[in-house]
C-alpha cells in the first residue's frame, strides 16, 4: 500500500508524456507535409540567430515593456523547471525534497525560484491587464476573436495558478518544517512563501499536510496538463521558437527565392538549340505546380513558422496595409496556415494517414485574394516578428499561384506585366526611348 | 542648360575600346517617369562633375523584372533577368550603381542565382564614397539648419540593411537630420512596393502614402529626403494631398547634393 502514491505518480507521468509524444509526432508529420528545402547553409549564422533571438530574446526588447515582462516570465519558466526535476524524482521515489542535501545552494535555489515565481505572478497580471483592460489594438484585430483570445488568457491563468500552487506548497512545507514534522526536513529558503505561511498557523498538522500534498499534486498535474495544452495553443512557441529561429531566413530580407522549375523552362525557351516542336518526353514528371494554393505547396519551414506563431500581432501592428484599414493581417496569414494544416492533419487521422481531398484549400477558403493583393512586400512583418517568422513568403507563394496558374492578377497588374513583356518597362513606353531623358533639358 | 550632360553608353565605350569603372543602371522610373528623370539627371551631373568613368545601357536596358516578381510572375521576372544578364555579361560589367532600391535589390540579390554576379551599390552608398574620397565636397550650404527627415525605402533599409549612407550625406549638408517616429528598420512603407505602384490600393480607410506623410508632418520637416523614385512619387502625392507642397519639399538625396554642388 505504501507505494500507491508512487505508482499513481508514475502512471500520470507516463500518460502525460505519452500523450505529449503522440502530439509531437503529429506535429512533425504535419510539418513534413511541406516541400523540402535545403537548410544546410550558413550553419554558424543559424546557431547565432537561435542563441540571440530565441535564447537571448533579442527581438523582444524592441518593445521594452512587453519585452521586459516577457523575459521575466521566460526566465521564470526555464529556471523554475529545475524544481520540476526534483518534484518528479520525489514523486517516483517517494522521497521528500531529494535535493535538500545541497544545503546552502539548495536554499539559494528555492529562494530564487520563489522570487521568480512572484515576479512571474506580477508579469502575468500585467499581461492580463494589457490584453483585457488597456485593450492594445494588436490584441483586438478580427482574427483574435474567439479561441485565440481565450487561449491567450487561459495561458495566463494557468501560469498564475501554477505559481500560486508552487508558493502554497512551499508555505505549507515551511510551516511543517518549523513544527519539525517528519519528513519535512529543514531545507530551503522561503523569501516569498514565508508571508503566506501565517495562514496555516492555526491549522492542525494533518490539515497543513493535506494542503501541502494537495498543492504539490495539483502543481505537478498542472504542469503535465500545460505540457499537453501546448499543442493546441499558440503557447507552442516556447518549444518551437528554437528550431524556428534556427531555420529562419538567413539571406537579405529583400532576396526572394528564384523558382527553379521556372528557371528550367526559361533556359529551355531561350536556348537557340532547343527544338520547340520536339515531342514531349513520355517519362517526364508532370510539370510542377507554380506557387501555393494549399499548405502542402508551402515549404516545411513555412509550416513550422505557422505552428511557431505566438499570435502576438507585432507583425500586424507594423503592417502598412493593416494600419490603413486593409483586410491584410500578416498574423492572420500565419494563423490561417496553421488552422488549415491542422484541418489537413485531422483529415489524415480520420483516413488512416492519407489525406482525402476535402474540397477546401488555404487560398480562398482561408486567405482571400483581397488580402494577398494588399501586401506591399515591405518586410515590416518579417522585421517585427520576434521569432523569425516570414509571413511575406507565404503571401508571395500564393500570388505566384494566382498569377502563374490562374492568371488571376488584378487587371492593372496584368497591364503592367504586359508592358514589361512587350517593351521592357512597366509603363507603355518604347524601349527605344529609354535614353531620351539624356537629351531633354 | 549651361553644360550638357555627358551620358556615354556601354555600346559607345565598347566601340571605342574602353571599359567604364561603373555601370549606371537607370531603371524604368529613372528613364521614363518625369519626376524620376530629374533624379537621374541630378545624379549624372554629380558623376560628370566628379569625373567618374561610367556608362549606361541606354536602349539595351530593360526592366529588371522586380515588379513582375513581386506581383507573382516569376516567369516574366526570370525572362527579364536572363535577358539583362546576357547584356551585362557580354559587356563584362563588374560594378553597378543605381538610384532605384528595387533595381538595387534585384540586381544584387536575385540576379546572382541566375548567373549575374556584380558588385551592386545604391547611389547613396556611391555618393558617400565620392564624398569620402574627396571627389565631391558638398560645401554649398544651401541646406544649413534645414530640418530634413529621411524616409527609408523598404528595399534599401529593411531588405538590405542600408540605413546610414543616406543619413551621413544629410548630416554633411549641415542640415538638422530629424527622424520620424518609425524610421530605419521600423520605417513605414510608402505604399508603392510589391507592385502596388501599378494598381489601385485595396479597400481601406486611408492610403499608405498619406499615413506616412502624416508621420513625417509630425516632426515638421522642411524637406523629406527620399532614396527611391517610387517613394518620391508617393511622398510627393502625400504632401500634395495635405496641401503642404509650399512648405515641405520632397527631394532625392542626389538632388540635394546636386544643389549644394551648384549643379
Ligand atoms: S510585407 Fe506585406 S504583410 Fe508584411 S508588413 Fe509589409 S505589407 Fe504587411
Ligand atoms: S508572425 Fe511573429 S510577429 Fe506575427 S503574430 Fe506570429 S509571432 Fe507575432
Amino acid at each position: 500500500m505504501e507505494y500507491i502514491p508512487n505508482l499513481i505518480f508514475a502512471i500520470l507521468l507516463v500518460a502525460g508524456i505519452a500523450f505529449f509524444t503522440q502530439n509531437v509526432r503529429k506535429l512533425i508529420r504535419n510539418i513534413k507535409l511541406g516541400k523540402a528545402v535545403d537548410t544546410s547553409d550558413n550553419t554558424s549564422q543559424r546557431w547565432k540567430n537561435m542563441i540571440a533571438i530565441a535564447l537571448g530574446q533579442s527581438k523582444m526588447v524592441v518593445r521594452p515593456v512587453a519585452g521586459f515582462l516577457h523575459i521575466v516570465v521566460y526566465m521564470g519558466f526555464i529556471i523554475i523547471n529545475i524544481e520540476v526535476l526534483e518534484i518528479i524524482l520525489d514523486g517516483l521515489l517517494g522521497t521528500h525534497r531529494l535535493f535538500a542535501f545541497l544545503g546552502g545552494f539548495y536554499s539559494f535555489l528555492i529562494g530564487s525560484f520563489e522570487i521568480l515565481a512572484l515576479l512571474v505572478i506580477v508579469a502575468v497580471t500585467l499581461f492580463w491587464v494589457r490584453r483585457n483592460v488597456i485593450k492594445l489594438r494588436r490584441f483586438l484585430n478580427p482574427e483574435m476573436a474567439g479561441w485565440p483570445k481565450k487561449d491567450g488568457n487561459l495561458i495566463l491563468y494557468i501560469e498564475l495558478v501554477l505559481m500560486v500552487l508552487f508558493l502554497t506548497m512551499n508555505a505549507a512545507d515551511y510551516t511543517l518544517q518549523q513544527m519539525e514534522v517528519a519528513p519535512y526536513v529543514k531545507a530551503g529558503a522561503f523569501p516569498v512563501s514565508q508571508f503566506i505561511a501565517p495562514l496555516f498557523q492555526d491549522m492542525s498538522v494533518s490539515t497543513i499536510i493535506l494542503w501541502e500534498r494537495t498543492a504539490w499534486w495539483l502543481h505537478i498535474v498542472g504542469i503535465l496538463f500545460f505540457l499537453n495544452y501546448l499543442y493546441y495553443s499558440k503557447h507552442l512557441h516556447i518549444l518551437l521558437a528554437f528550431p524556428n529561429t534556427y531555420f529562419g531566413k538567413v539571406r537579405p530580407k529583400g532576396q526572394f527565392d528564384n523558382l527553379e522549375a521556372v528557371t528550367k523552362e526559361v533556359r529551355l525557351m531561350m536556348d537557340p538549340n532547343a527544338d520547340p516542336f520536339a515531342a514531349p518526353d513520355e517519362n517526364a514528371p508532370p510539370p510542377e505546380k507554380f506557387g501555393a494554393s494549399d499548405v502542402m505547396d508551402l515549404e516545411w519551414v513555412q509550416l513550422l513558422n505557422a505552428y511557431t506563431c505566438t499570435e502576438c500581432g507585432r507583425c500586424t501592428s507594423e503592417c502598412p496595409a493593416n494600419l490603413t484599414g486593409k483586410k491584410l493581417s500578416p498574423r492572420k496569414i500565419m494563423m490561417d496556415t496553421r488552422d488549415r494544416l491542422e484541418e489537413v492533419g485531422k483529415n489524415m487521422d480520420a483516413n488512416k494517414g492519407v489525406f482525402v481531398p476535402d474540397g477546401k484549400q488555404l487560398l480562398g477558403d482561408y486567405i482571400t485574394h483581397e488580402e494577398l493583393w494588399a501586401c506591399t512586400s515591405c518586410n515590416a512583418c518579417v522585421e517585427a516578428c520576434p521569432i523569425s517568422i516570414d509571413p511575406l513568403s507565404i503571401i508571395m507563394d500564393m500570388r505566384q499561384y494566382l498569377v502563374m496558374e490562374q492568371s488571376a492578377a488584378p487587371s492593372d497588374l496584368n497591364n503592367m506585366m504586359g508592358n514589361i513583356e512587350n517593351n521592357g518597362a512597366p509603363w507603355p513606353f518604347n524601349q527605344m526611348d529609354r535614353l531620351n531623358w539624356s537629351k531633354e533639358s | 542648360m549651361e553644360n550638357e550632360l555627358k551620358v556615354p553608353t556601354m555600346a559607345e565605350l565598347t566601340a571605342a575600346g574602353k571599359q567604364p569603372e561603373v555601370l549606371f543602371w537607370v531603371g524604368c522610373a529613372g528613364s521614363f517617369d518625369d519626376r524620376a528623370k530629374k533624379i537621374t539627371k541630378a545624379f549624372v551631373k554629380i558623376l560628370n562633375k566628379a569625373n567618374i568613368s561610367f556608362a549606361v545601357l541606354g536602349t539595351e536596358e530593360s526592366c529588371t523584372g522586380d515588379p513582375a516578381k513581386r506581383a507573382g510572375n516569376e516567369f516574366l521576372f526570370q525572362m527579364q533577368a536572363v535577358t539583362n544578364i546576357e547584356v551585362l555579361n557580354a559587356y563584362e560589367v563588374k560594378k553597378i550603381v543605381t538610384a532605384c532600391p528595387h533595381c538595387f535589390n534585384t540586381l544584387k540579390n536575385e540576379y546572382p542565382g541566375l548567373g549575374g554576379n556584380y558588385e551592386v551599390v545604391h547611389h547613396t552608398q556611391f555618393l558617400k564614397h565620392l564624398l569620402e574620397s574627396g571627389k565631391i565636397s558638398m560645401e554649398g550650404g544651401q541646406f544649413r539648419g534645414k530640418r530634413i527627415t529621411f524616409h527609408d525605402p523598404c528595399y534599401l533599409g529593411r531588405a538590405n540593411n542600408v540605413y546610414e549612407a543616406p543619413r551621413d550625406l544629410i548630416r554633411k549638408l549641415d542640415a538638422e537630420l530629424v527622424e520620424m517616429k518609425s524610421c530605419k528598420s521600423r520605417g513605414l512603407c510608402c505604399g508603392a512596393g510589391g507592385a502596388q505602384m501599378f494598381k489601385e490600393p485595396e479597400k481601406g480607410d486611408k492610403d499608405i502614402n498619406v499615413k506616412r506623410t502624416e508621420q513625417a508632418m509630425e516632426i515638421k520637416p522642411d524637406i523629406i529626403a527620399a532614396g527611391c523614385p517610387f517613394c518620391n512619387t508617393m511622398m510627393t502625392d502625400g504632401v500634395k494631398s495635405k496641401e503642404k507642397e509650399a512648405s515641405i519639399a520632397v527631394l532625392d538625396i542626389a538632388e540635394l547634393i546636386a544643389q549644394v554642388e551648384d549643379l
